[in-house]
C-alpha cells in the first residue's frame, strides 16, 4: 500500500511550488495589459513619458516574469516526477491542454518579451506595440489552458474509463474545452492577476507620490493602475465564478464546506457571515446571517437548493458501496477480459469506480473493507470546514477591501487630486500584498476544497502518486525550499532596488535618481 | 483522418520532431552557457556573450517545455514512467535549469564583480549539466532501465540514482554536451566577431572532434549491448497495453532496423559527416553553413538513437515485456488526432514568428552595442 507519509509530503511539495509559482502569475497576467495600455497611449500620443513608463513598469514586470519562468518549468515537469500514476491515467485528456499550451502560448509569449525588451530600437513604434500585445495574448492564452487542465480537474467532463488501457480516455474534446468550470475558473482567475498588476503599480506610484518625487511620471501611472483595477476587482467579484458553482459535483461539495452548511437548506439559503464552527459535531454553534449579501457575491444559489454536508455524505456512502462491486469486477476484468458476468458487474457500477478506489486507502482488497473503513472513507469525501469557511471570507473580504481602494482611488483621480490625499496614498501602500494574499487563498480553497480527489469524482490523491521513497521526497523538498527561499530573497532586492530608483534607472536623463555609472542612452 | 497505427507512428516522428527542435534553438543556448566563462574572460566580453542569445533564449526553452507537454499528451506512460524513474536526474535538469531565467535577467542588473561572476557560472550550469544528463538519459534508455508495473499499471522503479552513472551512459553524456557546445560555438561563432569569435570557433572545433571520436565509440560499444526485441506477434493498431507482449533482450537487436532498412545508416553518417563539416566550415569563418552543418549532425544524432531503438522507446530491464514502445505507450486514437493537427497547425506559426524575432536581432553582437545599450541589454 502507498505510504501516507509519502502522499502528505508529494502534496505539499506541490502545493508549495503551485503556490510560489502563483506568487509570480498574477503580477504577469495583469502587468502585461498595463504595459500595452501605456504602450498605446505613447504610440498614439508620442508623449514620450509613456513610454518610459512602458519602458519602467517594463523593467519590473521583466524581473517578476523570470521567476515565473523558472518556477512554470518545475510545475510542468512535476506531473510525471511526483504524480506518475495521475499522468498516466488521465494523461490522455489533461496532457493535451498542457501541450497545447505550449505551442500556442508559451512560444509566443516567451518570443514576444525578447523583442518587448530588445526591439525598441529595432522595431518601428507600431510593430513594438504589436509584440507588447501579441505577448499579452500569450500569457493571458497560457491562463486558459492551464485553467482547462485544472477545471477539468474539478468538473472531468467529456471523458470515460477505458478497463483495457486502465485510464480515462478522452470522448469529446470540446466538451473539455467548454468546460463551464474552466471557464469560470479562467474569468476569476485572470482577473486577479489584473487586480495584482493594478495594485502593484498602484502602490508604487502611490510612493513616489508619498515622497514627492517623479510627479508626472507617478500621477499618470497612479491613473492607469486605478482604472484598470477598479475594472478588474468589479470583475472578479460580480462576474467571478458565477457559473462555477452550479455545475459539478466537486462546487457542491466546496460550496457546502466553504458555506459550513451542515444540513440542506430550503432555497434561498443565507450567507453565513461568520460562525462558531464545530467539526468533532458536526454542526455550528453559533452563526450570523446576512441573507442579502449573498444576492451580491452568490446570485447562483438563490434559486437553487444547495445540499448540506450530511446529505452529501449520505450520498457518498451509497456511491462507495457501488464503488467496492466496480473495484472488484476491474480486478476480475484485468485478470480476465472476456470474463462476461464480471463486464456486466463493471458497467453497471462503473460510475462509482472511483468512490470504491477510495478505500485503497485504508485496505488493499476492497472486499474487505470494514464499515469503519467505509465510515472513514465517507468522511473524507468533504474537506474540513474550519479552513475552507474562514480561508474564502478572508479572501472575500480582501476582494471588498480592494474595492473600496480603487473606487476612491479612481475617484481622486478623476478629480485629479491623488496627490492631495496622503491617507489614500498610504493605504495604497500597505495594501500592496493584498491581492497576493487573496489569490493564494483562493487557490487554497479551490484545491484543498476538492480534496480527497485530484479528480473529483474519479481519482483518489493518495492513489495518483508516484511510488518514490520517502527520503527522496524529503531530499527533494528540502532543494526546493532552498532554491525557492534563495530566488525570493534574491529577486526582492533587484525590485525593491529598482522600484526604488523608479524611472531614473532608465538612464534618459529626464528623471531624479540617475545611476551614477549612466553612459551614452536614446530615448 | 488517420488510422491508428499510422498517428502512432507519426507520434513518434513528431517526439522526435520535437526533440531536435529542443537540441537545435535551446541547445544553441545552452551550448553558449557551457562557453560563456571561457569564451568570454572579461566582462564585456561575457555581456557579448550572452546578449546574442539574450532575446531568444526564452522562446527556444519552451522547446523543452513543450516537448514536456507533448510526451505528456502523446505517450502519458512514458512521461509519467520515465520521469518519476529517473527523479534525481530529472530534478538535477530542473535545478540546473533554475539559473537561466534569473541568470540573463538579473546578471547586469547589479554592478558587482562577484554578483556577476557568479552568475555567469549559474548560466554555465544550465547551460552543461542538461545535456550532459539528457546524454546519460539516452545511455540508460539504450541499455534498459529496472521498472515494473502492477495490475493497476502502477509503475515502480528499482534501480537508484547512481546506477544511472555507468560507463556507456557516461560516454552517451560527453556526446551529448560535444553535440551541445559545438552548437554553441557555432552560432556564437556568427553572431560575434574578433577575440571572442576566434575563441569560440576554437571551443566548437574542440566538441566537434570529441563528439566524433565519443559517437563513433558508442556505435562500436553498443555491437556489444544486448537490444530488446519483441518476440511476439504485434498488432500496431490494437488498445494500448504495454503488459500485452512479449519481449526478448538479444545481443544485436539494436542494429535489425539497420539491416532491414539500409537507408538508416544516413543517420550515423550525418551526425559524423555533419561535426565534420560544422569544424571544417568554422575553420574557413563560414559561421552559417557551420550552424547549419552542426544542426544536421544533430539530426543524425538523435536519429541514430531513435532509429536503433525503434519501436522501442523505454525497454524494461527488469520486466522486458513491461518496456514502453511506440505502439503501446501512447494516448487514445482521439488524443492524438487533436494533438497531430494542434502541432500542424502551431508549429508553422512558431517557425515563422521566430525566424522573424532572429531577423530583427539579427548582426553581430559588439562590445559597443552592449554599451550602448546599458539599460537595456542583458
Ligand atoms: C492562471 C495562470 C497560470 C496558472 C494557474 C499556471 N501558470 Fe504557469 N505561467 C503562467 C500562468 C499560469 C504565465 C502567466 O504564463 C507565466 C507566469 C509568469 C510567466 O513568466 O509566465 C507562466 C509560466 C510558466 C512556464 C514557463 C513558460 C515560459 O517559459 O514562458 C511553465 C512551463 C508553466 N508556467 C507551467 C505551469 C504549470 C504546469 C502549471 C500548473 C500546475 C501552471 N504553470 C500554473
Ligand atoms: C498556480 C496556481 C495553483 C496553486 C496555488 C495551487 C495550489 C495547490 C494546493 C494548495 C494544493 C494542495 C491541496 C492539498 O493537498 O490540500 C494543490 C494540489 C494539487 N494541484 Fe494545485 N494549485 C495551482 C494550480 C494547479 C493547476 C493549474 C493544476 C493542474 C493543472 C493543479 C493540480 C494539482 C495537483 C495534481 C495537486 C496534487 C494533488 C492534490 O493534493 O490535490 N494545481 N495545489
Ligand atoms: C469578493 C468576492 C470573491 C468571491 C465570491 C470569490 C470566490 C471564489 C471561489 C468560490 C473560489 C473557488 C473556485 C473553485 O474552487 O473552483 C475562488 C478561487 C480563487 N479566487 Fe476568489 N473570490 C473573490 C475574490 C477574490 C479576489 C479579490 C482574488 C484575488 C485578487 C481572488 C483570487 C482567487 C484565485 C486566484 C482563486 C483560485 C482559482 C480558481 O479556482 O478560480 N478571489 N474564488
Amino acid at each position: 500500500m502507498i505510504s501516507e507519509q509519502l502522499v502528505d509530503l508529494s502534496r505539499l511539495q506541490f502545493a508549495a511550488t503551485a503556490m510560489y509559482h502563483f506568487l509570480f502569475v498574477p503580477l504577469t497576467l495583469g502587468m502585461v495589459w498595463l504595459l500595452v495600455i501605456m504602450e498605446s497611449v505613447y504610440v498614439m500620443t508620442g508623449n514620450v513619458v509613456w513610454k518610459d513608463m512602458t519602458r519602467f513598469w517594463g523593467k519590473l514586470f521583466g524581473i517578476n516574469f523570470a521567476l515565473g519562468v523558472t518556477t512554470g518549468i518545475t510545475l510542468e515537469f512535476q506531473f510525471g516526477t511526483n504524480w506518475a500514476y495521475y499522468s498516466h491515467y488521465v494523461g490522455d485528456i489533461f496532457g493535451a491542454p498542457l501541450a497545447i499550451e505550449g505551442l500556442m502560448a508559451f512560444f509566443l509569449e516567451s518570443t514576444m518579451i525578447g523583442l518587448f525588451f530588445f526591439g525598441w530600437d529595432r522595431l518601428s513604434k507600431t510593430q513594438h506595440l504589436m509584440v507588447t500585445i501579441l505577448m499579452a495574448v500569450g500569457t493571458n492564452l497560457s491562463a486558459l489552458w492551464i485553467l482547462i487542465a485544472n477545471g477539468w480537474m474539478q468538473n472531468p467532463v467529456g471523458a470515460e474509463f477505458s478497463f483495457e488501457t486502465m485510464r480515462m480516455e478522452m470522448t469529446d474534446f470540446w466538451a473539455v474545452l467548454f468546460n463551464p468550470d474552466a471557464q469560470a475558473k479562467f474569468v476569476h482567475t485572470v482577473s486577479a492577476g489584473y487586480v495584482t498588476g493594478a495594485m502593484f503599480v498602484l502602490s508604487i506610484s502611490s510612493w513616489y507620490l508619498l515622497k514627492g518625487r517623479d510627479i508626472e511620471f507617478a500621477k499618470r501611472s497612479f491613473r492607469v493602475a486605478a482604472a484598470f483595477g477598479l475594472a478588474s476587482v468589479l470583475s472578479v467579484i460580480v462576474l467571478g465564478d458565477e457559473s462555477g458553482y452550479t455545475v459539478g459535483e466537486a462546487q457542491q461539495t466546496k460550496m457546502a464546506a466553504l458555506e459550513a452548511m451542515w444540513e440542506t437548506e430550503p432555497a434561498p439559503a443565507g450567507l453565513k457571515l461568520i460562525a462558531g464552527i464545530n467539526e468533532a459535531e458536526q454542526k455550528n454553534d453559533w452563526e450570523i446571517e446576512i441573507p442579502w449579501v449573498m444576492g451580491l457575491i452568490g446570485t447562483r444559489s438563490v434559486s437553487q437548493q444547495i445540499p448540506g454536508i450530511h446529505e452529501i455524505k449520505a450520498k457518498n456512502r451509497e456511491r462507495i458501496q457501488s464503488g467496492i462491486h466496480a473495484v472488484t469486477a476491474l480486478e476480475a476484468l484485468r485478470a480476465n477480459r472476456d470474463d462476461a458476468a464480471a463486464k456486466a458487474l463493471f458497467e453497471q457500477h462503473k460510475a462509482d469506480l472511483g468512490f470504491g478506489l477510495l478505500l485503497k486507502k485504508y485496505v488493499v482488497d476492497v472486499r474487505q473493507a470494514t464499515p469503519e473503513m467505509i465510515q472513514q472513507a465517507v468522511d473524507s469525501t468533504v474537506p474540513r470546514v474550519t479552513p475552507m469557511f474562514w480561508t474564502f471570507r478572508l479572501m472575500v473580504g480582501l476582494g471588498f477591501l480592494m474595492l473600496a481602494l480603487f473606487g476612491l482611488a479612481f475617484w481622486s483621480s478623476l478629480k485629479l487630486e491623488c496627490a492631495k490625499r496622503p491617507w489614500l496614498l498610504k493605504w495604497a501602500l500597505w495594501m500592496l500584498p493584498a491581492p497576493w494574499i487573496a489569490c493564494e487563498l483562493g487557490w487554497y480553497v479551490a484545491e484543498y476544497g476538492r480534496q480527497p480527489w485530484t479528480i473529483y469524482g474519479v481519482l483518489p490523491t493518495h492513489l495518483s502518486v508516484s511510488t518514490l521513497s520517502v527520503g527522496s521526497l524529503y531530499g527533494s523538498l528540502a532543494g526546493f525550499i532552498g532554491f525557492y527561499t534563495l530566488l525570493l530573497v534574491v529577486e526582492m532586492v533587484l525590485m525593491v532596488k529598482f522600484a526604488r530608483l523608479g524611472p531614473g534607472s532608465l538612464g534618459t536623463g529626464r528623471y531624479e535618481h540617475e545611476p551614477v555609472h549612466h553612459t551614452v542612452q536614446h530615448a | 483522418m488517420f488510422d491508428y497505427e499510422t498517428l502512432k507512428l507519426i507520434w513518434w516522428l513528431l517526439v522526435g520532431v520535437l526533440l531536435i527542435g529542443f537540441a537545435i534553438m535551446d541547445g544553441h543556448d545552452m551550448g553558449v552557457g557551457t562557453l560563456l566563462p571561457f569564451v568570454g574572460q572579461s566582462d564585456i566580453e561575457r555581456r557579448v556573450v550572452i546578449n546574442t542569445v539574450g532575446p531568444h533564449w526564452d522562446g527556444n526553452q519552451v522547446w523543452f517545455i513543450t516537448g514536456g507537454g507533448a510526451i505528456f499528451a502523446a505517450w502519458p506512460l512514458v512521461y509519467a514512467t520515465a520521469f518519476s524513474g529517473f527523479y534525481w536526474a530529472m530534478l538535477a535538469v530542473l535545478w540546473a535549469l533554475f539559473f537561466r531565467p534569473v541568470g540573463f535577467d538579473y546578471r547586469s542588473k547589479i554592478h558587482n564583480a562577484t554578483w556577476r561572476s557568479t552568475w555567469d557560472w549559474g548560466l554555465f550550469v544550465g547551460g552543461f549539466v542538461p545535456p550532459v544528463i539528457f546524454g546519460v538519459a539516452f545511455g540508460n534508455l539504450l541499455q534498459g532501465v529496472p521498472f515494473q508495473f502492477d495490475n493497476y499499471l502502477i509503475s515502480t522503479y528499482t534501480g537508484t540514482f547512481w546506477q544511472l552513472l555507468n560507463p556507456f551512459a557516461l560516454l552517451a553524456g560527453v556526446v551529448s554536451s560535444a553535440m551541445i557546445t559545438l552548437q554553441g560555438g557555432a552560432y556564437l561563432a556568427h553572431r560575434t566577431e574578433g577575440v571572442v569569435q576566434a575563441r569560440a570557433i576554437k571551443g566548437a572545433v574542440g566538441a566537434a572532434l570529441v563528439m566524433v571520436l565519443g559517437f563513433v565509440a558508442a556505435g562500436i560499444w553498443l555491437q556489444g549491448i544486448a537490444g530488446y526485441r519483441i518476440s511476439s506477434v504485434i498488432d500496431p493498431s490494437a488498445l494500448p497495453n504495454p503488459m500485452g507482449k512479449t519481449v526478448v533482450r538479444e545481443a544485436g537487436a539494436w542494429m535489425a532496423n539497420y539491416a532491414a532498412q539500409p537507408l538508416l545508416w544516413l543517420l550515423p553518417a550525418s551526425g559524423v559527416a555533419g561535426a565534420l563539416l560544422a569544424a571544417l566550415q568554422l575553420w574557413r569563418r563560414r559561421t552559417l553553413s557551420a550552424f547549419v552543418a552542426s544542426s544536421l549532425a544533430i539530426v543524425g544524432v538523435i536519429g541514430t538513437a531513435g532509429a536503433s531503438m525503434f519501436p522501442f522507446v523505454m525497454p524494461s530491464s527488469s520486466q522486458p515485456a513491461a518496456s514502453l514502445t511506440v505502439w503501446d505507450s501512447v494516448s487514445s486514437h482521439l488524443t492524438l488526432a487533436i494533438m497531430f493537427w494542434a502541432t500542424l497547425l502551431f508549429m508553422p506559426l512558431i517557425v515563422l514568428y521566430t525566424s522573424w524575432a532572429y531577423r530583427v536581432m539579427r548582426g553581430k553582437v559588439t562590445a559597443a552595442y552592449v554599451r550602448e545599450n546599458e539599460h537595456g541589454a542583458y
